[in-house]
């Protein structure tokens, strides 16, 4: 098609520049470059070739604004490029269509490989021309399609090249610059800086129908003073993060070493004072910073930072690469910064950004040393896993990023690994490049110094959460019920009280004495009344109830005093019978007489005995029978009131 | 490709379902539910053995006039039902058994986070739980639609 094209162009204009033999790779860089350099009108690959030799309205050519970028790109002398703009025709036509552009393309192709710059030297077969930025954003390397299908890593440099794209429009989506052509300037140059290897125009070849739109952006970005203001605006203004200042450090520093990546991942990248609160948190929950935590655990800290649920499960499923259920260090600082990145109003990405993936972060921020044998320790990690991570070590140490795509590639089938294998092999160039962050990684602060971070407020509440606030002093074990302790101190006393029976009854007691004791005391005091019970019976019973009342304990006294006075009658006549018995016997017998005083003695001992139980007894009835006429007036009172009462309510 | 998949907890009732919306969805519900019946009866006829001997994959469970019903089930006793087009007869057990085994290994990825409580629904919106199983069993679909 181009070489109708050319053929029609030279056949066309006469003395034309002769007919283009284009191959197939460089039929699509070339129409790829084209179709940017023209812009919007109508940006597609080739149009009608033979409209192209014609200077009609509707061709399409390229701006020459663009172009000349585009050939300044290109690194060569002015010189040589007014050469080619002549050579390619565009100057006598005046304008560069597709065939002049493609032919200046090829010029350009021949010059840097040190061809003259001649017709005669683009007939033969000659590498794609090299654009390079002008500024230090990265290189955009053409290389040769031979070269392209060798590699493998091309394959998944479009996956990540998928990945910048849709992140950059989220960032697009997120900025409101007011050159939207701008804001994504550093974001195709970040692809390219970290995987220099893989051609650019077959990344965009293939991606044309989606990214379209990301075309004009490296030309564009090649315009140094376009872009310093454009990094400077896009930056601050649109990252609400308080680490602005460390951000726009990182952006100086990196504009200088090659690497943008920052100004696109700026949300998803760790910076160094990040990467030290996390590591700590981490040591926090595990002390071994490279065994797991487990999901648990990670569970309850990552709690506390009051997202909801979904969205730290969400989160989790991100973070968690293996899938495994733990968390690595690195799988942690990637959840953390997640977390940090939501709570500070992000919305989460769809997929792992490839700065917070496990071997990134490795690789980025190469653990201290703690202890060499903690390395051995991987052996409990899945193997897969665990040999990304040695070549991580690997390669920081060695830093030698010739190595890496080989070893990489032989270890890891999957496309993916062999992605990160990508980002690992620009990465030690960041490393290396970067000199402030080995340093900061290495020397290991004693703590972070207090930043303005909105993440500090998470810290302070998980401290807060971390300690558990002391329980209040309980309160001190007392008797609720005091009066009953009181009690039991008076009982106690008053036990041995009421065994003997004579001390007065204790004052916390109802007024009501108890029933024993007051029979006892009673007892004992009508022990001595018993002989003016009948009497006084019958005198202080003012009515005939008390007299009948005091009847019946009368008997039971009677009762009691008749066995004692039977008793008594009985040792009496018993004494007396054994009196007159002993004396009876006497006479005939001294010891006789001796038996009967033995007897005496013994009776009289009993009789003593019995005397006392009947002073006690007596006591005892006297007060109960003072009680029963306290009573018995009582009733009387309250009878008395309720026939007073009694006729009015009737009534 | 499968028009419904679903996954059912022990206790039978369902973690997730999803099925390809051309049709009445309430229709691959109900297949789903007849075919818990199926589930257990094929348990418990391996099931007097010991249960490591039990294989998880239980084939065809029933075949109606446009669909089969395939059957799955963990060592948990959660349980997953394939419906599958009966016009296609292209697709083979092998294969059957094949989206089995991814289903099983995005469902013990989705038990591996500890957010998830066993017992919840897989849930796929946007941010929750559950994407990559989602999306894992949208490439099993039918992509229809």
């Amino acid at each position: 098609m181009e070489a109708a094209a050319a053929a029609a162009a030279g056949g066309g204009c006469g003395s034309g520049p002769p007919p283009l033999l284009l191959s197939e790779g460089e039929q699509q860089c070339y129409s790829e470059l084209f179709a940017r350099c023209a812009g919007a009108a109508g940006g597609g690959p080739g149009p009608g070739p033979p409209e192209a030799a014609r200077v009609a309205p509707g061709t399409v050519t390229a701006a020459a604004g663009p172009v000349a970028d585009l050939f300044r790109a290109s690194q060569l002398p002015a010189e040589t490029l007014h050469q080619i703009t002549e050579l390619c025709g565009a100057k006598r036509v005046g304008y560069f269509g597709p065939t002049q552009f493609y032919i200046a393309l090829k010029l350009i192709a021949a010059a840097q490989s040190g061809l003259p710059v001649r017709i005669e030297s683009i007939k033969c077969e000659l590498p794609l021309p090299r654009f390079m930025m002008s500024k230090n954003d990265g290189e955009i390397r053409f290389g040769n399609p031979a070269e392209l299908h060798g590699t493998k890593v091309q394959i998944p440099y479009l996956t990540t090249e998928k990945n910048s794209f849709k992140r950059m429009d989220d960032e697009d989506k997120q900025q409101e610059t007011q050159s939207p052509t701008m804001s994504p300037l550093a974001s195709p140059p970040s692809s390219p800086p970290h995987y220099q290897r893989v051609p650019l125009s077959h990344g965009y070849s293939k991606l044309r129908s989606s990214a379209e739109q990301m075309h004009p952006a490296p030309y564009e970005a090649r315009q140094p003073l376009v872009q310093p203001e454009g990094s400077s605006s896009g930056g601050p203004g649109t990252k609400p993060l308080r680490h602005q200042t460390s951000l726009i450090r990182s952006f100086s520093v990196e504009r200088e070493l090659q690497d943008n990546s920052s100004y696109l991942d700026e949300p998803w990248r760790i910076t160094e004072e990040q990467r030290e609160y996390y590591v700590n948190q981490f040591r926090s929950l595990q002390p071994d910073p490279s065994s797991f935590i487990s999901g648990s655990v990670a569970k309850n800290f990552f709690t506390k930072s009051k997202l909801s649920i979904p969205e730290l499960s969400y989160i989790w499923e991100l973070s968690d690469a293996d899938c495994d259920g733990a968390l690595t260090l690195s799988e942690f600082c990637a959840a953390f910064h997640l977390i940090v990145a939501r709570k500070n109003g992000y919305p989460l990405p769809e997929g792992l950004p490839p700065t917070l993936q496990p071997e990134y972060l490795q690789a980025a921020f190469p653990k201290p040393k703690w202890d060499c044998q903690l390395f051995d320790s991987y052996s409990e990690s899945l193997p897969a896993n665990q040999q990304p991570r040695d070549l991580n070590r690997m390669e920081t140490s060695v830093k030698d990023t010739a190595d890496l795509p080989v070893s990489t590639q032989d270890v890891t089938g999957d496309d993916k690994q062999a992605l990160k294998s990508t980002v690992n092999e620009a990465l030690p160039k960041d490393v290396s490049e970067d000199p402030a962050t080995p340093k900061d990684s290495n020397s290991l602060k004693a703590r972070p110094r207090s930043r303005s971070y909105s993440s500090t407020s998470i810290e302070e509440a998980m401290k807060r959460g971390e300690d558990p606030p002391t329980p209040p002093p309980r309160p001190q074990k007392t008797h609720s019920r005091a009066s009953s302790l009181d009690l039991n101190k008076v009982f106690q006393p008053s036990v041995p009280a009421t065994k003997s029976g004579l001390l007065p009854p204790p004052p916390a007691l109802p007024p009501r004495p108890c029933p024993s004791q007051s029979e006892q005391v009673s007892e004992a005091e009508l022990l001595p009344q018993l002989s003016r019970a009948p009497s006084q019976a019958a005198e202080s019973s003012p009515s005939k109830k008390d007299v009948l009342y005091s009847q019946p304990p009368s008997k039971p006294i009677r009762r009691k005093f008749r066995p004692e006075n039977q008793a008594t009658e009985n040792q009496e006549p018993s004494t007396v019978a054994s009196g007159p018995a002993s004396a009876a016997t006497v006479k005939p017998h001294p010891t006789v007489q001796k038996q009967s005083s033995k007897q005496k003695k013994a009776i009289q001992t009993a009789i003593r005995k019995n005397k006392e139980a009947n002073a006690v007894l007596a006591r005892l009835n006297s007060e109960l029978q003072q009680q029963l006429k306290e009573v018995h007036q009582e009733r009387i009172a309250l009878e008395n009131q309720l026939e007073q009462l009694r006729p009015v309510t009737v009534l | 490709m499968a028009v419904c998949v679903a996954v059912i907890a022990k206790e039978n009732y369902p973690l997730y379902i999803r099925s390809t919306p051309t049709e009445n969805e309430l229709k691959f519900h109900y297949m789903v539910h007849t075919s818990l019946d199926v589930v257990d009866e094929k348990i418990s006829a391996m099931g007097k053995a010991l249960v490591d001997q039990r294989e998880l994959y239980l084939g065809l469970l029933y075949p109606t006039e446009d669909y089969k019903v395939y059957g799955y089930v963990t060592n948990s006793k959660v349980k997953f039902v394939m419906v599958v087009d009966s016009s296609n007869t292209a697709l083979r057990d092998n294969e059957i058994r094949s989206m089995f085994r991814k289903l099983h290994n995005s469902y013990t990825d989705v038990m591996c986070n500890p957010f998830y409580n066993p017992g919840d629904r897989i849930q796929s919106r946007f941010v929750c739980l559950g994407r990559a199983f989602d999306n894992m069993v949208t490439s099993m679909m039918i992509p229809v639609c």
